[in-house]
């Protein structure tokens, strides 16, 4: 039975991984669009941006997964009648069982200013190789649009890098799933750094140095040829903040066109059941954050995971599930876990933060500076959220298994040596 | 066989913890500590630590 992943990051290599473990001899080909081996992504907007970590650093060791690599080779289409994928220069891949796993690109800005240059979004290593030249070419003002996750880290780290940094967001508050409570000590972290963070701002576009220039010497009408750079990020209300480094940070699209009149349904995620397997055929499957699931912290409705633990640990359920026929497959289930590091704070999560209705605060160090979170939804616990408190959120996750109303968590923390303390009385939102 | 973690990698995500509770332990600090020779009954689930190890920095011999 020869088995194709269709995506070569950390999905897909967890997937070809988990195959040989499972003791599958046959065939396997992992297709990739990227000409690199597998690399993992997180340190591409903290230690790699800030110099600390090398790019051997980010590279996975795959040298031994024994596995036909086709490395640099986009995927195109999908025929699935006659079972292959195919590819961008038109050859076919044939395959038994196809695992999906071609992730998520950046959302780029598609309005004016869109061809500046001195414009960057930061999804891959080359991104992220082009961002750190940006910001350590002098001391460029960097202007970050969009207070997600990436958005905030890539704020942290050129903060860090003694840049001066804006941050800008649609939003009322940064790291949007995680409600205002916590988005707000977000905001208010940058700002003690030195951040100019600009909340519930909307952003018309970008001006480039050519057109209405400010008067510098950079300011000149750009040749035949030659992009302009960008100058300013020009705000909702029309004020402008000066820039010569933008990163667009607004989120990310499943890569799933290359999918379109294969006959599988898209959201435009791959769409697929509890056991990772398409809805349309049992030969495909999906790992990573292009699927959508039904999860049963989402009461059986799909979602969408775009965090690391999540693609690695799909990548391996995928594979196993793969190899069984479809009324062996088991479901994937897992709470997701992921992580934000900003500055001295690191954020840690598990469960859908994102479907909370409320995020109230159940305990706090005296400090201040350590705590932990809970999502609700329905009364029920569905998400848990510490800042520096990784040893506590181990017994929160282990509530998610079977969520908990919030009261009874509450009883139980208000019971545990072990918690950081009572919270003040301030904090539901 | 033997668990090794590099601790200028670990960042104290707690992911092994949850994967083989038995071998790996966090403490208060945040420091990790973990039983460096571990018997073959382990093996899938310090394997899983392996895999889930956000910074890579866990490996094992043997």
């Amino acid at each position: 039975m020869r088995i194709v992943v269709v995506g070569a990051s950390l999905a897909g290599l967890r997937a070809a991984q988990a195959l040989r473990a499972a003791g599958h001899a046959d065939e396997v080909v992992v297709i990739g669009d990227e000409a690199r081996a597998p690399y993992t992504r997180p340190p591409l907007s903290k230690e790699l941006l800030a110099g600390a970590h090398t790019v051997e650093q980010c590279d996975f060791p795959s040298d031994e997964v024994d596995v036909s690599w086709r490395l640099g080779a986009a995927a195109a289409g999908l025929d699935r009648a006659a079972r292959e994928v195919v590819l961008a220069d038109g050859e076919r891949v044939a395959y038994d069982r196809l695992i999906v796993a071609t992730g998520c690109r950046a959302r780029t800005w598609n309005g004016p200013g869109a061809e500046l240059d001195g414009l960057h979004t930061l999804r891959d290593l080359d991104d992220a190789l082009k961002l750190r030249a940006a910001l350590t070419d002098g001391t460029p003002r960097v202007a970050v649009v969009g207070a997600g996750f990436v958005g905030a880290e890539v704020a942290s780290t050129a903060r860090r890098l003694g840049l001066d940094v804006t941050l800008v967001d649609v939003a009322p508050h940064p790291l949007l799933p995680l409600g205002p409570l916590l988005g707000g000590r977000c905001a208010d972290m940058h700002r003690e750094e030195g951040v100019t963070v600009k909340l519930a701002t909307g952003v018309q576009g970008f001006r480039g140095r050519g057109a209405a220039g400010t008067g510098g010497a950079a300011d000149r009408v750009p040749a035949a040829g030659e992009h302009d750079r960008v100058a300013a990020v020009v705000l909702a209300d029309g004020s402008e903040v000066a820039a010569d480094v933008v990163v667009v940070a607004l989120g990310a699209i499943p890569n799933t066109e290359w999918l379109a009149g294969s006959g599988l349904t898209l959201d435009p995620g791959l769409v697929c059941d509890a056991t990772l397997t398409s809805l349309d055929d049992p030969d495909v499957l999906g790992a990573g954050d292009v699927v959508s699931w039904p999860h049963p912290l989402a009461a059986g409705e799909t979602i969408r995971v775009e965090h690391w633990t999540n693609a690695a640990e799909q990548g391996a359920a995928a594979a196993r599930n793969a190899l069984a026929p479809p009324a062996e497959r088991t479901p994937y289930a897992a709470a997701p876990y992921f992580w934000s590091d900003q500055y001295d704070v690191k954020i840690q999560a598990v469960g859908l933060p994102g479907r909370a209705e409320r995020v109230e605060l159940v305990e706090q160090s005296p400090e201040g500076d350590r705590l932990v979170a809970v999502g609700v939804r329905d009364g029920r616990v569905v998400a848990a959220i510490a800042f520096n408190a990784v040893r506590r959120l181990a017994w929160y996750r282990r509530q998610l298994a079977d969520p908990p109303r919030v009261d009874e968590l509450r009883e139980a923390v208000a019971a545990d040596s072990r918690s950081l303390g009572m919270p003040p009385a301030e904090v539901v939102s | 066989m033997k668990v090794h973690v590099d601790m200028n990698l670990c960042q104290a995500h707690g992911e092994c913890v949850f994967a083989a509770p038995d071998v790996f332990e966090l403490h208060d600090d945040d420091s990790l500590t973990w039983v460096e020779e571990v018997g073959e009954d382990r093996r899938a689930e310090v394997e899983q630590a392996v895999q889930v190890c956000p910074m890579m920095a866990i490996k094992l011999e043997g």
